[in-house]
């Protein structure tokens, strides 16, 4: 009994010996506190009463103040200018976009034109570019022949072939524009007279004619009318489609002179 | 990355070549090409695309046919279609699109309107 209380004394002891070493931990760390604050409180004093301390402090800082608004008007002029540029090249992207899809469209419709050398074949390419890629309702593609010296229509959408007027060179909208080489638009939007279409394209190889094309109605979503791609794929067409007929003719004609040939040779050798 | 099946249901090659040409520019797109309607619905019933786009105006089946035809698989009713055509009637933009097109664009296209099309039926960007 006795040892449990001596016990509990010496715990408690060590318990307000522990409070003790606190309170006089507490004390030295105000103390040390109180003299931090004593010597802040002076140096203040003292830079308060130092009125040329206070003067060189304010100018530092107005000096700073300055460069740094120095600084912000340079990153606003600069934001500004690179806005500016942001500007120009977003623009200069939507041309450079516009371009490339009509680079794309002059591409696919020179490639089609010269990917085969049957003048059916590119005869039904070139109404497919006039569909899709102009966007012509009412149209025929013309030939000239040679025997005859007229143009006539060959293939036509939107209205019978046989509607289409023959005629010579130099006559009429489209013997016009084959004789002379020049493309011609009549900046209309429909047309019902076959002998005068709202486009004649010449279909030309050097000054050799080769036929035309001549369209008389544009689909009815082309409400704006023609696009300067339009005016670059009657140039494209202009071209390529008469090089591509020519070539296909020339091919057609090689082919049934090889033919006869063979056959020629066929007769003297057996 | 990412890949997207298009499927160009089209019976002229100079269309068929021009779209491709545009969706080629969307990353991961692999294009499959179908000359006309019957082609187009072998090659969608066979093989699994996340877009089609298909012209009306075509031949052994049109269009409206091919679409109508796709609806009615449940397997594709999700499918987005885009129809691209010379048919600028208005009629005919409401026809296709109850018969389950998601977009109705007329000829002569616009390259960056079909990347534009494209783009947000594949929930791009």
């Amino acid at each position: 009994m006795s040892d449990d209380l001596f016990d509990r004394a010496n715990e408690f002891l060590a318990v307000f010996r522990r409070g003790a070493d606190f309170t006089k931990e507490l004390v030295e760390e105000n103390a040390r506190l109180r003299r931090r604050l004593a010597e802040v409180e002076t140096r203040q004093d003292d830079a308060a009463q130092d009125t040329g301390e206070w003067a060189k402090l304010r100018a530092e800082l107005l000096e700073k103040i300055r460069g740094l608004e120095g600084e912000r008007l340079d990153a606003l002029e600069r934001m500004r200018s690179l806005e500016a540029e942001n500007q120009q090249f977003a623009s200069r992207f939507v041309e450079v976009e516009a371009e490339n899809n009509n680079l794309a469209n002059l591409y696919v419709a020179s490639y089609q034109l010269h990917s085969t050398l049957n003048v059916a074949e590119v005869v039904k390419i070139i109404i497919e570019i006039v569909i899709n890629l102009i966007g012509a309702q009412t149209f025929a593609v013309y030939v000239h022949d040679e025997k005859t010296g007229l143009l006539e229509a060959v293939a036509s959408e939107g209205e019978d072939v046989a509607v289409f007027p023959s005629m010579p060179l130099g006559e009429g909208v489209v013997g016009t524009a084959v004789a002379t080489g020049a493309t011609q638009c009549s900046g209309e939007q429909e047309s019902s007279d076959y002998g005068s279409p709202l486009v004649a394209i010449p279909l030309k190889v050097n000054d050799r004619p080769i036929g035309a094309i001549a369209i008389f109605e544009l689909l009815a979503q082309k409400d704006a009318g023609l696009s300067p791609l339009d005016h670059e794929l009657f140039a494209v067409l202009a071209g390529h489609a008469a090089t591509a007929i020519f070539a296909a003719q020339l091919h057609s004609q090689s082919e049934r002179k090889l033919s006869t040939i063979q056959g020629f040779i066929d007769l003297l050798t057996k | 990355m990412d890949r997207h099946r298009i499927l160009i249901v089209e019976d002229s090659p100079t269309m068929r070549q021009l779209l491709a040409f545009a969706l080629k520019r969307l990353r991961g797109a692999e294009i499959v090409e179908a000359s006309d309607g019957m082609d187009g619905l072998r090659k969608v019933t066979s093989d699994d695309f996340d877009l089609a786009l298909i012209d009306i105006n075509m031949p052994v089946m049109d269009g409206l046919k091919l679409i109508h035809l796709i609806r009615q698989e449940p397997d594709l009713a999700a499918m987005p279609i885009v129809v691209i055509t010379t048919e600028g009637a208005q009629e005919d933009r409401e026809r296709a699109l109850a018969l389950g097109a998601n977009e109705y664009l007329t000829k002569p296209i616009q390259a960056n309107r079909v990347l534009a099309v494209a783009k947000a039926l594949l929930k791009l960007e």
